[in-house]
């Protein structure tokens, strides 16, 4: 039935040269194509601005900013001045410095959490697709158990335990990174689902039984053969991956299993703040700004890349 | 159809098993449910013994949780177990903290549901409207935002409006501290400005994101059908366009709304753990919480069997529902 819309393929079969070069030109000419369409995206254009201008506020604000984070014995609630644009917190710190640290642990655990979510989901969703039998059901009763799991039951083991904290080196007090490899580890079921299932349907197409015919192993086949397939959804996917933890680190942080001192977020720097909503409004809109400012701009930038991996989606006549 | 769901309650048993196995292991690694208590003041020897012989710590790790497992399926779930809150009633409890969950989540599951299945479909019917811009922008940004943000600001709103209520000479409305404890008292009509207040605040919060994403997907699932062949076709026979929407396409668009749904409440139940936390409702979520906090061990496996049976019969009925509207499906 598909076969009847795509476009007959070119009957000689092409040496190992040519193969290459017609598929590095045909996957060029994609992504110009991607690339195009994406542009097109107002929204998502404005969110690549929006998230590199916070980037850069992150990890390089510190370096143009007067004040240090450690800076503390300004006058403490201070209203934003010109001197102190954000103010100044219940102890006395200026304000800007925090919230470039807030910002800069917020994104590191963000940017963590998507490349190791969608690096277990994708590898576990493609061996269960690809293998099926016994390695399908273990991974997927495995899915199962972790979503019948209480997911604060983990956080609270590993952000608790001292094992774990002596483990990861957080002894000290800094746990951003156990927060996220928790979020990350238990972050990657909806994409390892949505894997497997392209996967299921995949391995049954003609190309994937070709490169079996022609002997490539089953790393080859997956890597080289399905995986490209899936790649959008991927690319989608671990985008969304990034707004979606921002969020998750702000609230672990304001039921009390997110990071703590000396480390920081946006997330701890909000619920730290959580009671000066009526007193000092700043102190609590202005972290709340950012977080919603970087998983505003990362959606945007997510439903541009899926607008501009799907042409399907048209226009419909109303 | 009968034999798949008796075939899929059976499998879930041995998962039930494990879950509450590895469950077991996670509290205990969690840490020890006394440490606290002994740290308070000085406690004899005697008393520790006592206190750790209550908890049935002293057993080897299996038998504490065969023991464990062989009361629950009696129906017996266990006692709390740190002093001062030692031998509350496992099972009571959760029966409570259940009926407030349930009582708040259903309202805005219901309206969150039908907000965004109509908002989804008009922006799918009005794809690139001033509305579908307007929609999307919505959901958008109540995607973007930490809800216990948006809970926090519309309880600070909400005592605002009760100041300025009382500044008028009017009744304080909005409850911020859960419902009353003893239920809603007076007549109708009080009663009615009693349960406003004190729901009001926390369905808006729960409804702004279950809105934002049941809104997102219909509006996705309407644009497939409408952009199928066989609505093409129903239109390219004459059909009205109205007939065309609501009964070819909007039909085929709800089968994914409502097995996301069903998935959502299956989870739901679990408690909304934000919104009971700012507005002091002693739900699900809440209770989760402090049991944590608090390391007690049967509390939180009794909250996890709950919820496990209900993540596990909702992802069946998803199973079902999808195959009971999509006849082309079929479960064996």
């Amino acid at each position: 039935m598909t076969d009847l819309t795509t476009p007959a393929v070119p009957p000689a079969a092409p040496t190992t040269a040519d193969k290459s070069q017609f598929d590095s030109s045909s996957a060029r000419k994609q992504w110009q194509v991607i690339a195009r369409r994406f542009l097109r995206h107002r929204a998502a254009v404005v969110g690549v601005v929006i998230f590199i201008l916070l980037v850069l506020f992150a990890f390089l604000g510190s370096a143009f900013w007067q004040y240090s984070f450690t800076d503390l014995g300004f006058p403490r609630y201070q209203n934003p001045t010109a001197d102190h644009p954000f103010g100044t917190d219940r102890l006395g710190a200026d304000m800007v410095s925090q919230t470039i640290r807030g910002t800069q642990f917020s994104l590191q655990i963000a940017l963590v959490v998507a490349f190791l979510s969608t690096f277990i989901g994708v590898m576990l969703g493609a061996l269960a697709g690809y293998k099926g039998g016994w390695v399908d059901t273990a991974i997927s009763r495995f899915i199962d158990l972790l979503l019948v799991i209480p997911s604060f039951i983990i956080a609270a083991v590993l952000v608790r335990n001292s094992f774990v904290a002596s483990a990861t080196g957080s002894n000290g007090g800094s746990n951003w990174l156990v927060v996220a490899l928790y979020l990350g580890l238990i972050g990657w079921l909806s994409i390892a689902r949505v894997i497997r299932g392209m996967v299921l349907s995949l391995r049954e197409k003609e190309f994937v039984e070709a490169a079996r015919a022609l002997g490539a192993s089953t790393s080859r086949i997956i890597f080289r053969h399905i995986l490209p397939n899936t790649v959008d959804v991927i690319i989608v996917n671990a985008t969304l991956a990034v707004a979606q933890a921002v969020l998750l680190e702000a609230a672990l942080s304001f039921i009390g299993l997110g990071v703590h001192s000396p480390d920081t977020s946006l997330g701890l720097m909000i619920s730290l703040n959580k009671n000066e909503l009526n007193l000092h409004p700043w102190l609590f809109l202005i972290p709340f700004v950012f977080i919603v400012l970087i998983s505003l701009s990362v959606n945007f930038i997510g439903d541009g890349l899926r607008d501009a991996f799907d042409p399907r989606q048209k226009r419909v006549k109303a | 159809m009968l034999r798949y769901i008796i075939r899929r309650l059976m499998i879930s048993i041995p998962l039930l098993i494990l879950a509450s196995f590895l469950c077991f292991g996670l509290t205990t690694a969690m840490g020890d449910p006394l440490g606290e208590w002994k740290l308070q003041k000085p406690r004899t020897p005697a008393e520790i013994a006592a206190a750790y012989e209550r908890t049935g710590y002293n057993d080897p790790f299996l038998e504490r949780y065969t023991n464990w497992a062989g009361d629950f399926v009696t129906g017996d779930w266990g006692e709390s177990v740190v002093p001062g809150n030692a031998g509350r009633s496992v099972k009571e409890d959760i029966g409570k903290a259940f009926v407030v969950t349930f009582r708040l989540v259903i309202v805005a599951e219901i309206i969150a549901l039908l907000l965004g299945m109509v908002v989804g479909v008009i922006g799918a019917v009005r794809q690139y409207s001033l509305f579908d811009y307007t929609a999307t922008g919505i959901s958008f940004a109540m995607f973007s935002m930490p809800l216990f943000c948006v809970a926090l600001i519309l309880k600070t709103g909400g005592i605002s409006l009760n100041n300025w209520l009382e500044s008028i000479g009017a009744d304080r409305w909005i409850i911020t501290a859960g419902p009353p404890g003893d239920g809603f008292k007076g007549g109708f009509g009080e009663q009615f400005f009693q349960y406003t207040g004190a729901y009001i605040l926390p369905t808006i919060s729960l409804v702004v994101i279950q809105f934002a994403l049941y809104s997102r997907f219909q509006r996705a699932s309407m644009l497939d059908t409408l952009n199928a062949d066989y609505v093409r076709t129903a239109q390219a026979k004459g059909i009205s366009e109205a007939r065309s929407i609501f009964r070819h396409a909007f039909r085929n668009a709800l089968i994914p709304i409502v097995t996301v749904s069903s998935l959502n409440f299956g989870a739901t139940v679990g408690g909304a753990v934000i919104t009971e936390t700012v507005f002091g409702w002693s739900g699900m979520g809440k209770f989760l919480v402090d049991a944590i906090t608090k390391l007690e061990p049967f509390q939180v496996l009794g909250f996890m069997m709950v919820t496990a049976v209900f993540i596990i019969v909702f992802n069946l009925v998803a199973d079902v529902l999808y195959a009971f509207m999509d006849p082309r499906i079929r479960l064996d």
